[in-house]
């Protein structure tokens, strides 16, 4: 199979979708003559122009609420927020709005609207272009959260956002734009809401997403090495999250070693940890350990940025904790 | 401008059925029927009644906290309406959404809002939805003088001018957001002028004049419709009751009050219809009595409707 990279796979999701419904449209800051400020959207402006695919200004309240608006009325727009950075700007009309309307008005309109953006740590950019935001908004009933790891989940998955017809923030990570990865000429969609083992294993699980994930794959392999045996499951979909395969995985292995690259506190992370309990908790033969992001604002230095979020060497050390 | 008959007893069986319904709303809220608040529309109905008149029956509007008027005006069932305030199984949003998120977008109303300047962008992509559709549908998108200080007032009219929408932006000023007076919450008194800063047309009407509001929307809604010009009209306007059933009222005077009432849109603009001779008295005292009898209805079949089941917790949260 051809390996192409993730944001190629983002840019091919996005124009087949564009081909194959006249209702999609993008827009967003610096999306159509720049191509997006990582260079997902590149192109399409030329094949498509600005009726399809839109600068706006930076607006970003305005650019979920105009998404919404059109989403409401027969469209099926993907807006971009450059950066999760940038999504605060924008709470109040995903939060308030494109979330709950549907629910608020008693299932009587569907809202197809699909808000891209992307973060995480690894550039030395500094605390407001860094962060990871998924656990404020897997706290918002009526939203749908995905963040794909691999180019294979990425454009699978964003096909599936575009056709949802719920209100899906679809979250890349800047450091994974250039990593490549098997993806099939033809067509196919990867359901939302369905983890994937990425590794299989015998004496640990560790539960991760997005970046985390290349992170915990590399910890698996050095650790095969000590004769020590780790399941990787992929989240990919953070909302609603696959309860399923996550308990699946705790049954086979009994360790749960939980990966998040947000800050610990109140993360993603501790969501999962308590579902495990609710769900799983007599399967368990230690306790579940967390490796999180640092609480604190993610510091420029390289030095302190490496060490604010999980590395496979940190993985390893947790999982051989977990272990014991 | 000319009025006929029907067009005439149109605009007045509106305006009646808003002012009955807000009375009846406040009645129910003092009888502890109505539980948590409402934040009525009486005094203001001259402006969603007007403005809605000239809109076909697939354009689009976007309301407010302030929302019951807008949603009778954008025909609205009155039974549905009442129910969805008691949070009824029967009301036009299954009971889930209440007062502040009155909503039928198959009639073209997007909703009330409880976010003061909620619904403006959502305005702003109805109307970018409507240009790329091709549908010459137009949005009328409703909010209060508290709005224009919103940030997404900004962005989103910045937006419909750059890229000539077909929406009209229509700010009820009723002088106080909450008990704010505007003149001690903006750096410019009158409001229209934020539109300069866009070089969108704009202009102030007398929100109590439904007559005044429709032409002046009428007109603004065809340069939108036919040219897709967007623009800003300012609908002085009046709230009867607070700003909603705690508030003692102490930021404005009995005279201040006394002033806009005399200035009441419905009373005025029937005493002028019979004035004209399109309307005859007893044809206002009809209309008055069929209002209420149609309230009455409206009242009973919300408090006789039952409750959603438990089972409607989790339905409707995905599609």
């Amino acid at each position: 199979m051809r390996e192409i990279s993730y944001r190629q796979a983002l840019n091919e999701a996005l124009n087949e979708e564009l081909v194959r419904d006249q209702t999609v449209f993008i827009a967003g800051e610096d999306v159509a003559i720049y191509g997006g400020a990582y260079g997902v959207t590149a192109d399409l402006w030329k094949k498509y122009g600005d009726e399809r695919v839109k600068d706006t200004p930076i607006s970003e309240s305005a650019i979920v609420g105009v998404g919404l608006g059109a989403a409401l009325t027969g469209m099926r727009p993907v807006v971009e927020i450059m950066y999760i950075d940038f999504i605060p700007l924008a709470l109040e009309q995903i939060n308030n709005q494109a979330a709950k309307i549907r629910y608020m008005f008693g299932g009587k309109c569907t809202v197809p609207l699909t808000i891209r953006t992307e973060g995480g740590a690894g550039r030395t950019l500094g605390a407001h272009h860094s962060q990871s935001l998924e656990s404020w908004l897997i706290h918002i009933p009526g939203l749908k959260v995905v963040m794909p790891a691999t180019p294979y989940d990425a454009k699978g998955l964003l096909k599936s956002s575009i056709r949802d017809n719920n209100p899906v923030v679809f979250i890349e990570h800047k450091m994974l734009y250039n990593s490549k990865g098997p993806v099939p000429e033809e067509e196919y969609l990867i359901p939302i809401g369905q983890a994937d083992i990425k590794r299989q294993g015998r004496d640990v699980t560790v539960i991760t997403y997005s970046r985390m994930v290349l992170f915990s794959l590399q910890a698996a392999a050095t650790l095969e090495k000590e004769g020590v045996s780790v399941e990787v499951v992929d989240l990919r979909t953070l909302l609603p999250m696959d309860i399923d395969t996550i308990v699946a995985s705790v049954r086979k292995t009994h360790r749960v070693l939980i990966v998040e690259e947000d800050c610990k506190t109140g993360g993603t992370g501790a969501e999962i940890g308590m579902l495990i309990m609710e769900h799983a908790f007599d399967e368990l033969d230690a306790p579940v350990k967390r490796l999180a992001g640092a609480d604190v604002p993610m510091p420029k230095s390289p030095v302190l940025e490496k060490l604010a979020i999980p590395d496979p060497e940190r993985i390893c050390q947790a999982i051989r904790e977990v272990l014991q | 401008m000319a009025v006929d008959k029907q067009l005439a007893l149109k605009l007045l069986k509106q305006m009646m059925e808003i002012r009955q319904f807000e009375d009846k709303i406040m009645e129910l809220l003092a009888r502890n029927i109505a539980e948590g608040g409402s934040h009525l529309y009486a005094g203001m109905e001259a402006v969603a009644v007007g403005a809605i008149s000239v809109l076909r029956p697939d354009d689009y509007i976007t309301s407010t906290h302030r929302g019951h008027g807008h949603a009778i005006a954008k025909d609205g069932d009155l039974k549905a309406l009442m129910a969805e305030i008691l949070g009824k199984k029967t009301g036009v949003c299954k009971g889930k959404g209440g007062s502040l998120h009155l909503a039928d977008v198959s009639k073209g109303n997007l909703g009330a809002n409880g976010v003061v300047g909620g619904s403006i962008g959502m305005a702003t992509g109805a109307a970018l939805s409507v240009k790329m559709r091709k549908t010459n549908q137009v949005v009328v998108c409703f909010f209060g003088d508290g709005a224009t200080n919103q940030g997404i007032f900004y962005e989103s009219l910045n937006i419909a001018a750059l890229w000539k929408l077909p929406v009209v932006y229509v700010c009820e000023n009723n002088f106080y957001g909450m008990s704010v007076s505007v003149k001690r919450a903006s750096a410019v008194e009158d409001l229209s002028r934020k539109a300069l800063a866009f070089d969108m047309p704009a202009e102030t009407v007398n929100g109590m004049d439904v007559l005044a509001v429709r032409e002046a929307v009428g007109r603004r809604v065809e340069e939108a419709r036919n040219q897709f010009q967007p623009s800003l009209v300012v609908a002085n306007t009046y709230r009867y009751y607070g700003h909603s059933r705690s508030d003692p009222r102490v930021y404005r005077t009995r005279e201040e009050e006394k002033f806009w009432k005399e200035r009441d849109p419905i009373p005025n603009f029937a005493s002028r219809m019979i004035e004209q001779g399109v309307l005859i008295e007893q044809e206002v005292t009809e209309l008055e009595e069929q209002v209420r009898q149609s309230i009455e209805e409206a009242t009973r079949y919300a408090i006789d409707s039952p409750w959603p089941e438990p089972e409607e917790l989790y339905t409707d949260l995905y599609a």
